[in-house]
């Protein structure tokens, strides 16, 4: 699955679904509560000036995210 | 636990970050809040008495997204709803704040509450956003759909508190809410198997501990093994938690689409419009960057005339009392003098500071900015194992510790506040600059390096930028050390922006005043008279002209005389052999224990032990004195005791030493443990102590 496309790579802008979580038990709860189900539609607003972490959009609200966490988001076709 | 008999009850009040919560905590209870600490965790407890009822306390939880408690901080409201919190009264019912124009992600928090077994009443805030974004709910429908009372409000302007309030009443006694949602039946089965394997535990608690794998609940329940068993039957740990999430999720999702109407084509907000440039890479960092300067200049500079003002009123005082002739020239007047009044004195110090620096950090937090702060540094932090909300506390410890230590309240995560309060002491705060000052002054050529570098700028710089360095080690190795652990993700929202609440902003600035007043306070008075008696007792005999130690008595001032032979003196004296790899004699020794209260006391210590009475660091006699003061005993006598390696050492010492007893307490309440400072206080001066010999040692052998 690690060829599969993360979070972490949406380019700004682009809107794409989550398809399922993958990662320690501790972080998959953390990025579930804030929302990010498997088919919840995630949109990435901004970037930090140093690249890192990214701004999305989810359920509503914006939330800031760092790659390292996102990477545990896969994206759906 | 109750001061009313049996009519006293409480119900708590949560809900996530950034809803109004404050804001309707104080409109419920008015300014009459009494705070205090949890045993044995961070967690603030602040209760208030309900307005317009009697026997009703509302007991304020901190913001939470979830009842999933990963760390025993995020564990009290747990246990405050399940009524098991030490120091916490059991509650009756629950409030939970939820931002109008948010609800979705809110209502997860509300549907995990709503299985606690407690009454549940939800205060829907109609923030003044929810109008603007033209998002209307329908109070009734999210009624009838939740089935719990719902009051819909606007915490700012007080409009529907009153309603809230007889609903809170009326819940009092109330049957807990019938969830609306249902588990499928691989949760179901795993709970089942669970609760005939622990027959009496409370459901809730069983379903948080199936659930929150490595979670508090987990340990609370003690069975990891049955966990486990109960967590692969129902096809592992992450399929459990993403079940969790997309029941609640699926049931809000439907209350939502029937209670919430918006508008057909989502506008461009107006927080969209603003970050668009303060988030800019450009134009957000440079606004960062003179946001910081200005809260830095705030505490370092603008709050210093206040400063003044209080040290010359307290000194004024002392004069006063001094001249009293009614009070003698015994002990009493001494402590009265520099006990009692130069005590207090340095605890009201750090009051301008206080609340500037919250006046500020209430006015970001409260307008939306502080997040936005925190995203744009929060890569450059990381780099220390730190995150972007160590920011605004890191920078503030530059003027001050104290303060800075303070505001690690707005670091969510438990560890990266601790991380933070236990490396900022190493920032180097305004206390340090008189002993640099005069040190760079009487040994540091003011000479040019490479043609434009004056030196003295350059020890000044080096000693700021050893401070960052060695805050930057000790928390990366705190990090890979006492605080590794499972990563936390670091998730932050970025709440839309709005005016800051000016009732708010004052408010938060007072609270913090009388809290470290009351806590802190009391205790940096109380180290302050130690080592006034310290150094008060024994009395010196005047009478006798000759000591060994001391051979031209006849030339010293009393207070020379007494400072030299006190506790403090002889512990000055026990501790010289200590120094030597660094050349400081027992009168060096003896000023950098006495300077445990407060750094910058090592000044005037100097000035008395030397005996020029009281001097500051702009005094030169003090300066001449500094560099001419050779050994008096040992093999070095007659040679000068500071040469330029022992006074560099010695401001390396100042760097990293932990002389502030303000600090340490400060941390001691702030952590609601002594561990952290006694560690904070070892740490600090084993550093001090060999980087000070390090320096003594390298500059010596580069200098000769």
């Amino acid at each position: 699955m690690t060829s599969s496309r993360r979070l972490s790579d949406l380019p700004v802008g682009q809107c794409a679904k989550i398809a399922a979580l993958d990662g320690e038990p501790g972080i998959i709860q953390r990025l579930l509560e804030m929302g990010l189900t498997p088919g919840t539609e995630v949109s990435v607003v901004r970037l930090a000036p140093l690249g890192d972490p990214m701004e999305v959009l989810v359920r509503g609200y914006n939330l800031s995210i760092r790659k390292d966490d996102a990477r545990h988001l896969v994206l759906g076709p | 636990m109750s001061e009313r008999g049996s009519k006293s009850h409480t119900i708590v009040l949560l809900g996530n970050p950034n809803t109004g919560k404050t804001t309707l905590f104080n409109a419920l209870t008015g300014m009459r809040l009494r705070t205090g600490n949890y045993p044995g965790v961070t967690v603030e407890k602040k209760v208030g008495a309900l307005l317009g009822a009697t026997g009703i306390d509302v007991l304020d939880l901190p913001g939470t997204y979830s009842l999933a408690a990963r760390s025993p901080d995020e564990m009290v409201a747990v246990d405050v709803l399940a009524g098991r919190q030490e120091g916490a009264p059991v509650p009756d019912a629950a409030v939970v704040v939820v931002d109008a124009s948010n609800l979705e992600r809110n209502l997860y928090l509300v549907s995990q509450v709503m299985e606690t077994g407690l009454p549940v009443v939800l205060a829907l805030n109609m923030s003044d956003l929810a109008e603007r974004r033209s998002i209307e709910v329908d109070a009734d429908v999210l009624r009838q759909q939740l089935g719990i009372p719902v009051v819909p409000l606007v915490a700012r302007s007080g409009t529907g508190v009153d309603e809230l309030r007889t609903e809170m009443i009326a819940a009092i006694g109330a049957s807990p809410p019938q969830p609306g949602w249902s588990w499928p039946p691989e949760i179901a089965l795993a709970e089942a198997s669970l609760a005939a394997a622990a027959p009496d535990y409370p459901a809730f608690e069983l379903r948080r501990a199936l659930l929150d794998q490595g979670g508090e609940a987990e340990h609370r329940f003690g069975n990891v093994e049955a966990l486990a068993a109960a967590r692969e039957q129902a096809g592992g740990p992450i399929a459990l938690q993403v079940m969790e999430a997309e029941v609640r999720y699926g049931y809000i999702g439907d209350v939502v689409a029937a209670a919430v109407t918006r508008p057909p084509t989502p506008r461009v907000t107006r927080t969209e419009r603003i970050d668009a440039i303060l988030t800019h890479k450009v134009w957000g960092t440079g606004l960062l960057v003179l946001v910081g300067y200005f809260v830095f200049m705030s505490i370092f500079q603008w709050a210093a005339p206040v400063m003044d003002f209080v040290e010359a009123t307290f000194a004024l005082v002392g004069e006063q009392v001094e001249a009293a002739s009614f009070l003698g020239d015994g002990a009493l007047k001494s402590l009265l003098v520099d006990g009692v009044i130069t005590g207090v004195g340095g605890v009201v110090v750090f009051l301008p500071q206080i609340l500037v620096l919250f006046g500020f950090i209430a006015v970001l937090e409260d307008c939306g900015y502080m997040a936005r702060a925190a995203f744009l540094m929060d890569r450059l932090l990381r780099w220390c194992g730190l995150s972007g909300r160590s920011f605004i506390p890191l920078l503030s410890s530059f003027a001050c510790a104290v303060p800075g230590i303070m505001a690690t309240r707005t670091i969510e995560s438990h560890r990266d506040r601790l991380v933070t309060i236990l490396v900022a002491p190493l920032m180097t705060c305004s206390a340090r600059i008189p002993i640099y000052v005069i040190l760079t002054a009487a040994f540091v050529p003011a000479t040019m390096v490479l043609g434009f570098v004056n030196l003295q700028a350059l020890v000044f710089a080096s000693l700021y930028f050893l401070g960052i360095v060695v805050a930057v080690l000790v928390a990366w190795a705190l990090r890979r050390t006492k605080f590794r652990g499972e990563p936390t993700p670091f998730l932050m929202e970025l709440p839309p922006y709005k005016m800051p609440s000016p009732n708010i902003v004052v408010q938060r600035m007072l609270r913090q005043a009388t809290h470290f007043l009351s806590r802190a306070g009391t205790l940096i008075l109380a180290s302050s008279l130690v080592i006034w008696a310290l150094a008060y007792w024994p009395r010196a005999d005047l009478t006798q002209s000759l000591t060994p130690e001391a051979p031209a008595v006849s030339a010293m001032t009393a207070d020379q005389l007494q400072l030299q032979q006190s506790f403090l003196g002889r512990m000055g004296r026990t501790v010289e052999p200590a120094f030597a790899p660094m050349g400081w004699d027992w009168k060096v020794s003896i000023a950098v224990i006495a300077s445990f209260p407060a750094r910058e006391v090592v000044v005037s210590t100097l000035g008395v032990i030397y005996g020029l009475g009281e001097v500051d660091e702009e005094s030169t006699a003090l300066r001449e004195q500094i560099r001419e003061v050779t050994w008096d005993h040992g093999p070095r006598q007659g040679e000068p005791v500071l040469d330029l390696a022992g006074a560099l050492a010695l401001m390396v010492f100042f760097a990293l030493c932990a002389q502030c007893a303000a600090t340490l307490m400060t941390i001691g309440k702030e952590t609601g443990s002594w561990g952290w400072p006694v560690f904070t206080f070892v740490y600090m001066t084993t550093l001090a102590y060999f980087g000070a010999a390090i320096t003594a040692v390298v500059a010596r052998a580069m200098l000769s």
